[in-house]
This record gives structure tokens, sequence and C-alpha cells, in this order.
């Protein structure tokens, strides 16, 4: 194994010669203690390597071993609801090695190698199979993890047995003496190849109002929440963990807060899925790599993420990822290349940054898997970004609004009036309104878009009547005008804000959803018309409906939401002009 | 140390001092982040840390400043160790420079241990909840941004506004309900002035707490790279403390904005690519060292809450120090000048403040079922009503109707009666009483974001009848 020594030590950064022959991007054992580290760059026989661990005490003149093979993670059934932290070591783990603090050097497989699993075959002897072809299947609670052939590798069956076998185990051999195992291993930094890349169709379903009505987001598209500090990033994101309709869910907690992850590691073991009704936490993989741990394998935790996402969309599943805060890789990306001396780009990051940002969310999509089946499969990435005073010209949320097809803009203003989620409804957009259209009109109604682009042309108007008012105070406007300021007050308090930690109103159904806008809008046309008779809009504003509007968020019944639609009509139309 | 003077080599090599930096050459098994002990020609002994080591050279950050330092006759030492601190029990009621040295003049601390003062990242799986409310016995915290155990909430200030005196205040009056005597409160000083320090231990020694107080001093005459590692041994002495002996820290941090500049100037001299005004790039990793070590660890009785206090210069929340310290930490506390000139005091403008663990520690059981309404329908209302004060600036009273009317009254009333409380404390039941008095100056209906049981139950105009 390729050997050099340590020459310089600065930060996170490793300066090692006499490393000739290693490869960009090798896993390298750094120092007496084996810290984990990666080689970024090549020069002469000069390594720089960028260590995943606290480099404190490495002396120059300590040995580097170069592993020969890239970072990789471990793919096989027990990841879901795992903990890893950024280079997949399992936090228990780690617990269980090194205590309540994590100190250095220490190794753990991704995937316990003691366990046993049932494998049920779904091939038999003398089958041909191809790369992504199932040869059996796992239980992993709920979830039927396939075991797959590996990318690159083909052959018929030869043998092929059921039974309860470790990860290490051969499950199938093929007959050009391929061992199939229940465990694959893929570098992080590479795609895990598909068939080919669809468009994507069908909405994620969150539960939540502002996203599901307003601004969709597809499985298999990328959206983006960027904030200042308090605008509720991370709420969004688990909001999103919890209630998003995919089959696994991937939460990356990149460069954030301890105590959030405990809050995840807590909460979700108790939380369950609307849909399966199993515990949230039997169908998601967490990996924390939290702000005051290394900041090169905060790098590599998003990949990570990623490539498990990749991992479990190949089965044919919609894996949704969540990362909080794409912000934080960002800087660390600006450390490491600090430290490398590299000429900065905008605001100090590196001039790759763009393109590795890219590079990341295009491993999203809506692909057709590897094998024979055609099964398809996708991935959803929800970025969070933190911009630097909450100003959005930074290069992170620059370069990714190039890229995300979904902008979910948080908003310093609402958050600081407790209106959440405070998602700012004139900023944000959504690039899949015309894909999800077909999905909704299916699974809701065929006015779907019609209220929602009706409702969205009230809110605007709502800014433009506002500037007036800043001017001449709301007495000058006329009754019509006053009447649309108060109905987008019901669509912002009664419709937009959601509780996320309101039992009923933190998940709202799609079909809820609708008819909330749809009563809303329905008091909007019946207080138009009737102005128009001659009533005023306090007569209108008096009715007690108006308060059913507003507590129709606590309503679980569906039917009492539509029949507010004729309690509506019938006491707004019966209203006589006062005399 | 002794053991280890036989072993290492004293260099004359020093051929760059630069700022708070000396380069020494031909250095050999010096390790990275080890501690260096500077010998001036006068014989006086400085302390510094490695920050880059390379086969030729290492660069040492000295804490004491490098006045007096020259190229041929200062000797440097390196330790082979880590900087440390000695902790015990018995630093409580003691004083410490900002290294850990005794400033008060009593004798040297028998150490229990020696840690290092970096510290390691708590393992994300080993932290327990935060889930115990503190009552710090002011409103604008206890009602509508509750502080729990565990949890990091800094002061954001500006310069003149009273912050130390909040500080103080929740230091005095934190307590949990139905707990002992099992606390103490570590004070870190970080270019602060005499005045400003000497009104802490004022303020503790007249409500009897001094002797559960460890305070580490670094004042604004004393040497400013001490300062980046003033709060590191306050946090480890709170660490001991916390998982050693059992007891509930509360770590006092100010301030901030001294410490961050401390970290500027050593960046500057190491001529690295400079972030937002200045700062370094890895700013936010630095901060969250410090600011991470909060918290609460499964098993262990003790915990460390941090207060930090910073000042935001010219005002400006978007400043890189309190904007970092916002991404980090569990919410912010912010003081407003505006408020100060009215007299509301303390100045604590609710708007932009925010508790994230406030959750976790409030409901049934913990303070009260309507607590997480009340404090949504004060926010909403008063967001509200802070609008119109900027639309009656422009068009006049007399423009707006008889609710607007109100929202402006309730705003005021707010602001007098909820936030405002001197040096009054506060149990939380008194809180939520002056919280339903003022929101009753709304009409009901408008009690939009307070489920009906509870406006039933709280409202006073229910609770009579």
């Amino acid at each position: 194994m390729l050997q050099g020594l340590i020459s310089r030590i600065s930060g996170p950064v490793v300066y090692a010669h006499g490393m000739r022959g290693s490869r960009l991007y090798d896993v390298v054992r750094v120092g007496h203690e084996q810290l984990n580290g990666e080689i970024i760059r090549l020069d002469a026989d000069e390594a720089v390597i960028q260590v995943y661990e606290d480099t404190s005490g490495l002396k120059v003149g300590e040995e580097v071993v170069d592993t020969e093979s890239p970072l990789s993670v471990e793919l096989g059934p027990g990841i879901i609801s795992s903990i890893y932290d950024g280079i997949q070591r399992p936090l228990p783990i780690l617990m269980e090695k090194s205590g309540d603090f994590i100190s250095r050097g220490i190794t753990a497989p991704g995937l316990d190698r003691d366990r046993k699993w049932e494998f049920a075959p779904s091939v038999k002897q003398g089958d041909a199979l191809v790369a992504g072809d199932v040869v059996g299947t796992v239980h992993e609670y709920h979830i039927e993890h396939k075991i797959m052939v590996p990318p690159n590798v083909s052959g018929t069956v030869t043998e092929i047995a059921g039974g309860n076998f470790t990860v290490e185990d051969t499950v199938c051999v093929l007959d050009n003496k391929t061992n199939v195992t229940m465990m694959q291993k893929w570098p992080v930094r590479i795609g895990r190849p598909y068939a080919k890349k669809l468009d994507a169709t069908s909405p994620l379903l969150t539960g939540q109002r502002i996203f599901d009505s307003m601004f969709p987001v597809t499985k298999g598209g990328t959206a983006m929440i960027p904030g200042g500090f308090g605008t509720g990033k991370t709420v969004s994101e688990q909001t999103l963990a919890k209630w998003a309709d995919a089959q696994i869910i991937v939460y990356i907690g990149c460069g954030e807060r301890g105590n959030e992850m405990t809050d995840v590691l807590t909460e979700f073991p108790a939380l369950v899925d609307p849909r399966t009704k199993r515990p949230l936490i039997q169908r998601t993989i967490m990996i924390a790599n939290t702000s005051n741990m290394p900041v090169a394998a905060r790098e590599a935790s998003i990949y990570t993420g990623i490539t498990m996402a990749e991992y479990y969309r190949d089965m044919g599943y919609d894996v949704a990822l969540m990362a909080d805060s794409t912000s934080r890789w960002g800087e660390a990306l600006r450390e490491v290349s600090g430290r490398l001396e590299e000429m900065p780009g905008e605001e100090g990051y590196p001039a790759y940054l763009a393109t590795r940002l890219a590079a990341f969310y295009e491993r999203a999509g809506r692909v057709v898997c590897l094998g024979a089946d055609g099964r398809t499969g996708s991935i959803t990435v929800v970025g969070a970004v933190s911009p630097p005073g909450g100003d959005f010209s930074e290069p992170i949320t620059q370069n990714t609004l190039r890229i995300a097809g979904a902008f979910w803009a948080l908003d310093t203003s609402l958050a600081y009036r407790r209106h959440f989620p405070a998602v700012n409804w004139i900023n944000s957009y959504s690039l899949y309104l015309d894909s999800v259209q077909e999905s909704f009109v299916d699974s809701i109604a065929y006015d779907w878009r019609d209220l929602r682009d009706k409702t969205m042309f009230l809110l605007q108007k709502e800014v433009e009547l506002q500037e007036i008012v800043q001017l001449v105070g709301p007495d000058a406007l006329p009754e019509t005008e006053k009447a649309i300021l108060e109905v987008t007050r019901m669509i912002r308090e009664d419709f937009l804000q959601q509780s996320a930690f309101d039992e009923i109103d933190s998940f709202c159904p799609l079909e809820k959803q609708y008819w909330m806008l749809k009563a809303i809008l329905a008091f909007n046309d019946a207080t138009t018309e009737a102005l128009s008779r001659g009533i005023s809009l306090q007569q209108v504003l008096a009715l007690p409906v108006k308060t059913a509007i507003a507590r129709m968020k606590e309503q679980e019944e569906l039917d009492a939401i539509k029949g507010l639609i004729d309690v509506i009509d019938s006491s707004v139309g019966s209203l006589e002009a006062a005399t | 140390m002794t053991s280890h003077s036989l072993l290492t080599k004293e260099y004359r090599t020093i051929n760059y001092v630069s700022g708070p930096l000396i380069f020494t050459e031909n250095v050999k098994g010096v390790s990275f982040g080890e501690t260096a002990k500077i010998t001036l020609p006068n014989g006086e002994e400085r302390t510094g840390q490695v920050l880059d080591v390379s086969r030729e050279l290492a660069v040492v950050q000295v804490f004491e400043g490098t006045s007096g330092i020259d190229d041929l006759n200062t000797r440097v030492r390196f330790t082979g160790e880590p900087p440390k601190v000695n902790v015990s029990f018995d630093m409580l009621g003691r004083i410490f420079d900002g290294v850990g040295n005794p400033r008060d003049g009593g004798p040297a601390i028998v150490s229990e241990e020696s840690v290092d003062i970096t510290g390691t990242p708590i393992n994300p799986y080993a932290r327990d909840k935060p889930a115990d409310f503190i009552q710090t016995g002011m409103s604008a915290i206890d009602g509508l941004n509750t502080l729990v155990r565990g949890q990091k909430l800094p002061i954001f200030s500006g310069s003149g506004l009273p912050a130390s005196r909040l500080a103080a205040q929740i230091a005095r009056q934190a307590k949990v309900v139905g707990e002992g005597e099992n606390f103490a409160v570590i004070f870190a000083a970080m270019g602060i002035t005499y005045k400003d320090a000497s009104f802490f231990m004022r303020d503790f020694e007249r409500t009897g707490a001094l002797e559960r107080v460890v305070f580490f001093m670094n004042l604004a005459d004393d040497p400013t790279i001490e300062r980046v590692a003033t709060p590191r041994c306050a946090l480890s002495v709170a660490e001991y403390l916390a998982y050693t002996h059992d007891l509930h820290v509360l770590v006092i941090l100010t301030d901030m904005t001294n410490y961050c500049e401390a970290l500027r100037e050593i960046s500057t001299a190491r001529e690295e690519v400079p972030g937002r005004r200045g700062y370094p790039g890895y700013m936010y990793t630095d901060l969250a060292s410090i600011y991470e070590r909060a918290g609460r660890i499964k098993g262990k009785r003790g915990s460390i809450t941090q207060i930090p206090i910073l000042t935001m210069p010219d005002d400006d929340i978007t400043h890189p120090v309190p904007d970092l310290t916002g991404y980090i930490t569990e919410g912010q506390i912010v003081l407003s000048r505006d408020l100060y000139r009215r007299g509301v005091d303390p100045p604590i403008d609710a708007l932009p403040c925010l508790s994230r663990l406030m959750n976790l520690g409030i409901g049934p059981g913990k303070t009260r079922e309507d607590h997480r309404n009340v404090a949504d329908q004060l926010y909403a209302s008063y967001a509200y009503g802070r609008d119109l004060r900027r639309l009656v600036a422009i068009v006049g009273e007399e423009a707006l109707t008889e609710l607007d009317k109100k929202y402006l009254e309730f705003a005021d009333e707010f602001e007098r009666r909820f936030i405002s409380q001197g040096d009054e404390d506060r149990d939380i039941e008194t809180t939520f009483g002056i919280g339903w008095d003022v929101l009753s100056m709304l009409p009901e209906e408008e009690l939009k974001r307070i489920k009906l049981d509870y406006i039933q139950k709280y409202h006073p105009v229910h609770k009579g009848s």
C-alpha cells in the first residue's frame, strides 16, 4: 500500500509527500491515530488531504497510508432508521466506542456485520440477470428492501437460496463467478447509474398548504428554501420530512444544531406516518454532521446522503432528501479551498461552487432504474439555504436558484409576526405548476389551477393596494378594494398560515386544502356580488360565517367545509341593503 | 510539565513576527494545535498555540501578544500538549484570568483534572432533548421566548443598551420549579470594561450567589488574543461541573463581538482570504465550536445553558457576528434602542426575538396548555399594531378604523405592561395573567390564534363568570 509522510498541517488540511501514484479522491489514513481523510489535490509527489476529523496533535513526519479506494458508502439492509455522521459512521456505535463525545480515529462500518436478515429469493437457477435486476428481497421494517445485481454486473444464476444471512454472505452466485451479497459499496461522489431519466409529473404532497396548493414540487423535482435565521428553514425541512408522501426520507443535518438532530431522533419514532400508519423513523435515514463536527466531513455528508437516496431510488422507491443546510456545505467547501490557497471567486467561495451545486442537485430526478423490469423511482431534493444577513444576492442562493425548480423564499418580516410557514407568496415560485396539472385534475378537481391562479391574483392585488394604503390610509379605498383586502387577509391568516405544531393543522390533506381555498374564494365572490347590490362591507363582515372560515383549519370533517360554501352563499346572499 | 522539559528542545529560530503571530523555523516533532512556551529576553514567559506546522516552519499565535519578542534571543519551547485548563470543584467563587490562572490573589487551584480547552463535539446521538422550563421571571422571555435547560439563547444588544442588567437579572432569577442548590454560573468576560465586569460581580455579591460563580476575566486592557481561549476555558470548566459534578450550569459569555474581533485579528495576520467584513470564512465553524457546547447528555444529571451577549455594531442585526450567531444558537433575545428611549425596561424588542426550543419547555405539566396559543396571539396582534404605528405616522390616527385603533392601543399597553417590568420577578402565572389582560383589549373574534376552549377557560371575561 502506498505510504507517505506528513509535511504540513493547516487546520483540516494536511499535506503529505512521497505520495506519487495515489489517485485524486482516494481515502487515506492520516497519522498514528489513523484519521480518515481524502486526497483533494495532487502536486508532484505531494498530496493535499482534507481530514474528516480534528487534526490537533498530528505531527509533521507521521505516516499517511493510501487505502486506494475512493470515499464510499455501504448500501444494504440496515440503513433505514440509522443515524450516521458525514462519512457513514453510525453514531450509536461511535457512542459505544468513545462515549458521549466523539473522539478521533474510530472506525465503524456503516452496516451491522453480525445482524442476519431473512432473504427471500425472487429468481431461480438458470435465470439470466442484468445489472439492477432484483435477486430477492429482505424486509426492512415494512419496506421491501430489494437486493439488486450491482451496476456493471450481469450473468446467469448458478446458485441461489433463501434463508438468514448477514450482509457479507453470498446470497446468489452468477455464472461468471460473481458473488452477489446483500451489501454494495458505492463511491459517494459518483452518481449511481440508471437506465433513463424521465419527466417528473406527479406532485410530492406534503400536507402543507403553501407548498401543495401554491408552489408544488414534483416527485423527482428540486426545491430550495432560503431564509435568514429564525425564518423556519429547519422547521420546514422537518415538517416535510414528517409529512411528504415519499417512501423513504433522507434527512441530512449538515453543519446545523445538535439539539435539532436530537429533536428528530426523539420525535420521529413517536410520530406516525399518516399514510402507512407506521412510525416515521421506519422510513427515515439520518445523517448528522453538526456545526461543531469536523468541517471536511460536513462537505462529504450531502454526498453520503444522496448516494443512499439513489440506492433506494434504484429499488423503485420515491425518495425525498432534505439537506439542512446547503450553505454550511458551501462554507465547508470555502474553508477547504481557502486552506488550499486557491484563487477565491465571489465572497471567497471557490470558482467551482456553481458546478458542484449543480452536480449535486442534478442527482435528483425521476428515472427508469436499471434492471429488466423497467421500474421507476425518484429522488426529490429539498435544500435549505442560509444566506448571510438574509440577503438572497449571495452566491449560494443565486447559484441554487439557477437549478432549483421550486423556490420557497422565507421572509424575516413574516417570521417576526409569527406567520408560519414564513414563505413569501410574492417572491416564491414553482416551475412545476404545469407538470402537476394533470395529476391534480385527476385527484382533486378540474378547477384547481383556476383557484390557485385567482388566489395569486388577489394576493398580488393586495400588494398594490397596500402601497396605496401606506400613502393615503385605508379609508380612501372604495368598498370593493377594501373587500379585497379583507379576503386576502383571510387567505393569509386562514389558509396560508399553518401551524407545524398543531395536532390537526400540521398535516392538511390535499382535498381539504382545495375546499378551504374554494370556501374563501366563494366568500370573495359572494361579497363582490353583495357589494354590487348596495350592501356595505360592514354588513358582510359582521356575519358569523367569517369566524367559521377562520376555524376551518381546526375542522377535521371535510363535509363541514364543503357545507360552508352553501352557508356563505345563502347568508351573504340573503343580506339586504340597509335603508 | 517538568517531565517534558528533559525531552523538549528550545528554539531560537524566530524569523518573522507579525501581529499576534510568530514564525519559528527548523522545528522538529511539533504537532498541530499544541501549546508553546515563549521566553522573552527579559525572562518573561508567554503562552502560544501552533496554528500551522510544516517541515520548515511552525506558526504560533501568542495569547499575550507579541510586543517585546525579538528574533534573536526569544526562545520557543513546544510542550507537546494541547492548551489545557485545570478544573476543580473549588473553582466556584473564584476569579481567573482569560486562560484560567487565578487573578483574585487566592491560592492556585489544586486541579482534579486537566482538560483540553478545545473540547470535543458531543455525539448528537448522546444528546438528551432539552425539556425543562427555566423560569427567568421575565415576561418577554418566559411568556414569548421560553428558555429551556441546555439551550443557547444569546442577547443581541447595541452599545449603550442594558444587556448586562438583563443577563444579571436572568442569572439571579432563573429557576426551575422544584430545584435545589445544584446550580452554578460561569461568567466569561472577553474584552469588556472593568466597570461592566464589576457590575456583574457586585450583582452576584448582592444576591449572595457569588460562591456559586466562576469568573473568567479578560478585560478590555488584557491581551486580545487571550480572548480566543477564554470562552473555551470557561466551557471546559462548565462541562466538568455539569457532567462530573451534576450541576446545572449557566454560562454567560460577554462580549462575543470582542471575541470575533480577536479571531479576525489572527486571521488577518495569517493573510487569509477574508470573508464578510474581514472576518474569516471559518467564523461560523469557530463560533459553533463554542455555542454547540451547550446541551444535555443522556444519563447525566447536569446541563449547560448558555447566554452569550453580543453587541451589534451600529445595531445592525445582519452584521456577521449576530448573523452567524443567530444561525447557530437556538433563538435570540434582541434589545431595541427605540424601546429603551421610550423607557421600556428591559427594552426587549419582541418581534425579532425567538426561542427555538420553546415548544419543548411549555404546555400542560410544564407551564400551561394555552401557552403556545397565547404567545402566538400576542405576537400576531403586536406585529399588526406595530405596522399600524408606521401607517399612523403617515396618514394620521383619524384615518384608522375603530378596530385598528384598538390594535394601536394594544401595542402600547403590551409594551408598557407585558414587556416592561423593571426589577420585578414574575412567575409564569403572573405573566399569563398580564398577557390575557392586554389581549382582552381586543374583540374576542380577533383572537384567531387561540383555541375556543382556551378562550372560554382563560379569557378574563369568561373567567369571572
